[in-house]
């Protein structure tokens, strides 16, 4: 896995070619009054890191939430590697199995330890004899770094290393494509790098992703192209170089001059 | 103050008190636990008529002092032929302490993160294995302390069914006086064996919620 790109470009203009993986087509959806994601088109290929930035509100945690059907949508319509999203159900619970989700709170099952956080969707789901499904967590946990915290429980460990757990436990589903929603918002300052570090070993191994973030320097440095989000609407994309060099929106302008300190 | 060891003498009588209070409690415990899975269940289910019921079975039965429970069974007993005094007093005592159970198992599901069956479903389990394999362990996780109390309540409330007619420890008190006793001395054992049996449970729900403890 260390023999892929030689290092991060800092310019990852062209999307790596590939058919469409993740498709959003018209994609509607409303809390109540609020209209959280307004006629969302988005279409991630196979093998693309897409990062999702905006201001808080602008929907973008629940256009990811969306992709694997956590949130339903009003109308519009979502397929993942052609199929698109069946109702609540088996076939559903099926398809999620191949979408990764590492979520903000990591969400790690806090009475399982961290072996059989990372063995229990293989098991269960997959039905992945014990013996196999060990030997592939013990393989990720030590890839993303915390091969020694297999047998601890979710408390005892830190917030960086429990996010590293949550994103083993996504993995060993062998999905097609992970999705982050924001990632690294909860952790200390300290422990926000080694869970990029993971993420963009991730992105370098070509997998396919959807990072919700408000880590700039992830989005400029690991993304193949920024999707800019402000009142549920997808107001700008582009390659990062062109998007943080410069933005065409009034919104991004603002939005980066707020975030962006020098 | 003597030990008062004549009792030995009746030792029969006493213990058929004793082993009627642990067969009236574990019955009773037994129905109080499916009866408050199930009203927790209904209260945490989402179609409104159903919850109602949970809702109602709980107030209902948490504001009711037990011994009314007793007399109402009682008095519904005369009309069912061939229901006797033990099925009584546990019906009284399970449905009594099913309310309490239930609400303490409602307790337990609040306390889980909805993270936690988000995360499940995420991985591909159905809502059936997120319910039984990730979110029911913690919610029992929760709700073992508290049922534990419950239950040893159940053992203190269970002397109420001596006075409707069912062999039990606390009835027997009266008969072992009757016949000669000393009153205080049967007191004293009576304690005894409530305090034991109070120890029994409370010490079976400690080490059962240490195994349960995740820790840090």
């Amino acid at each position: 896995m260390s023999d892929s790109q030689v290092s991060p470009a800092p310019e990852r203009a062209v999307p790596p070619p590939g058919e469409p993986l993740v498709v959003l087509d018209g994609v509607n959806k409303r809390f109540g009054a609020l209209h959280v994601l307004r006629d969302i088109d988005l279409t991630v290929a196979r093998g693309e890191v897409v990062a999702v930035i905006g201001p808080s509100g602008s929907g973008k945690s629940t256009l990811c939430r969306t992709i694997n059907r956590l949130e339903t949508i009003d109308s519009g319509a979502i397929t993942v590697d052609g199929r698109p999203l069946p109702e609540e159900g088996r076939e559903l619970a099926r398809l999620r199995a191949e979408v990764g989700m590492v979520f903000q709170s990591f969400n790690l099952f806090a009475h399982k330890t961290v072996l059989e956080n990372v063995t229990l969707g293989q098991i269960k789901v997959r039905r992945t004899p014990r013996e196999k499904a060990e030997r592939t967590a013990r393989a990720l946990l030590d890839r993303v770094g915390v091969g020694g915290q297999a047998d601890k429980y979710p408390a005892q460990l830190s917030g960086g290393q429990q996010q590293r757990v949550a994103i083993a436990r996504a993995l060993a589903m062998e999905p097609k494509v992970m999705l982050f929603d924001e990632p690294t918002s909860a952790l200390d300052p300290e422990m926000v790098n080694e869970v990029l570090e993971v993420m963009r070993q991730l992105a370098r191994d070509g997998m396919t992703m959807i990072v919700v973030t408000h880590e700039m320097g992830f989005a400029r440095s690991a993304a193949h192209r920024v999707v800019f989000m402000a009142d549920g609407r997808i107001v700008e994309q582009a390659p990062p170089a062109r998007f943080f060099g410069s933005p065409r929106s009034e919104r991004a302008k603002d939005f980066l001059s707020k975030v962006l300190h020098h | 103050m003597h030990v008062p060891l004549d009792l030995l003498d009746d030792l029969d009588l006493f213990r058929r008190g004793f082993f009627g209070t642990v067969l009236l409690t574990a019955v009773s415990a037994a129905l109080s636990l499916a009866l408050g899975a199930l009203v927790a269940a209904c209260r945490v289910c989402p179609v409104p008529p159903v919850r109602l019921v949970g809702t109602v079975w709980t107030a209902l039965l948490r504001n009711t002092p037990v011994t009314l429970l007793f007399l109402v069974a009682v008095f519904a007993a005369a009309r069912i032929v061939g229901v006797g005094h033990f099925a009584l007093a546990v019906g009284a005592l399970g449905c009594h302490t099913s309310a309490f159970v239930g609400e303490a198992l409602c307790r337990g599901v609040g306390s889980v993160p909805l993270g936690q069956a988000e995360a499940a479903r995420s991985l591909g389990m159905t809502s059936w294995q997120a319910l039984r394999l990730v979110v029911l362990p913690q919610v029992g996780r929760a709700a073992v302390a508290p049922i534990g109390g419950l239950l040893a309540a159940l053992t203190r409330n269970s002397a109420i069914a001596g006075a409707f007619g069912v062999t039990e420890l606390f009835a027997q008190q009266r008969r072992l006086s009757a016949i000669g006793h000393d009153v205080l001395g049967v007191f004293v054992w009576i304690a005894v064996a409530y305090l034991l049996l109070a120890f029994v449970i409370s010490e079976s729900f400690r080490l059962l919620e240490r195994r349960l403890a995740v820790a840090g």
